[in-house]
């Protein structure tokens, strides 16, 4: 597939500290995703992921960023909020699974039920999502895919470089898979070329 | 002003050239050109047709960085070869709230004058322009019609202006 001239890389690195991230710190392979919760090609690439990560195990690093495009979903960054608010809790991936098994239900009181489904502290959730405690980071999230040139949704990053590929599950496992073993034998960055 | 035809190298017109002054429809008995937004910069996004899916995508994203455009004081203005009716059912089932500008009649005449028209498809290319508060084009690209080109480059090129256009 063709691919822009420009920001194919990943500009904003993954951090431990910052990022929601799933799998061990030092694993060969991350995979950065940049996702809308009310999108519904999102939506398709949720089991898929899942399937990956059942696959790879502890080879593999997945981290989520949130890319809401509200002029298209208008939940989307209500959603967003809701799953940073779940992880101020420590229930973001708990959050993040019921948003994207539930994608047609994200309404304000769909998105209080999940909170509660969860355990969360209601008061607190609600303050959050009223006062938009949140957006700074999901808008911080959303222009630093803009710089590494998102350009739709869901878009993935695979060590730092865009995956322009389908993200069927043959192709996205086979070039993680790639990633892998080219992490392994070359610890220096992959050349940049094109496919 | 450059003629559409002044030149026939292919490919869009480059940095430093004047940009093309023309005056188009963006709302029934309303018409818009360039000139109007002199002393800021302007993003041309020349798409090649109204409601198909690559466009939606590629102007909903442009959509949510309205914000990021107007730190730079620059105006962006979407242009395809749709008439004006098309052009408001369209923006307001997406929710765009920037002008669209029917390159409808003479069709394709401000796609021609900035060498992105495709006869064999009787639409524009997907290309982008940024021009400078002084009507110069300062970047200008084109991508392949089924991939969204993002909006990494538009921000660099207003970047690369040093905020000129900022009051």
């Amino acid at each position: 597939m063709s691919t822009t001239e420009w920001g194919a890389r990943l500009t904003m690195p993954v951090s431990e500290g910052r990022d929601h991230v799933r799998g061990p710190a030092d694993a060969p392979v991350t995979l950065v995703e940049y996702g809308d919760y009310e999108c519904p090609y999102c939506g398709a690439a949720y089991p898929i992921i899942k399937e990956v990560q059942a696959r790879m195990g502890r080879r593999l690093r997945f981290a989520f960023r949130n890319f809401p495009i509200a002029t298209s979903h208008p939940h989307a960054k209500q959603a967003a909020e809701a799953a940073e608010a779940a992880a101020t809790q420590g229930r973001f991936w708990q959050m993040h699974d019921l948003l994207y098994e539930n994608q047609r239900h994200l309404r304000d009181r769909d998105l209080r039920a999940y909170a509660g489904k969860l355990g969360l502290d209601i008061g607190r959730f609600d303050e959050e999502l009223a006062e938009h405690v949140h957006a700074d980071r999901i808008r911080e999230d959303f222009m630093s895919g803009v710089r590494s040139g998102v350009n739709g949704t869901p878009a993935f990053y695979i060590n730092g470089t865009r995956h322009d590929d389908s993200y069927e599950f043959q192709t996205l496992l086979t070039a993680l898979e790639r990633a892998a073993t080219g992490a392994t034998s070359n610890t220096t960055a992959p050349p940049g070329t094109d496919r | 002003m450059t003629s559409a035809r002044a030149n026939h190298r292919t490919g869009p017109l480059p940095p430093g050239t004047e940009a093309p002054d023309l005056e188009l429809l963006s709302a029934p008995g309303r018409k818009t050109s360039i000139a109007e937004f002199q002393g800021r910069p302007v993003i041309l996004a020349f798409y090649p047709a109204d409601w198909s899916p690559v466009c939606s995508d590629q102007l909903a994203l442009y959509q949510e960085l309205l914000p990021e455009f107007q730190r730079f004081n620059a105006q962006l203005l979407g242009v395809s070869v749709d008439g004006i009716w098309s052009h408001l059912a369209f923006a307001r089932d997406r929710n765009l709230r920037f002008p669209l500008l029917a390159d409808f009649e003479p069709k394709g005449e401000m796609a021609r004058a900035y060498q992105v028209y495709r006869a064999e498809d009787g639409t524009s290319e997907r290309a982008l322009y940024v021009i400078d508060s002084k009507g110069i084009v300062r970047w200008s690209y084109v991508s392949p019609a089924s991939v969204n080109p993002g909006a990494d480059g538009i921000l660099r090129a207003l970047e690369s202006l040093g905020m000129e256009g900022a009051s």
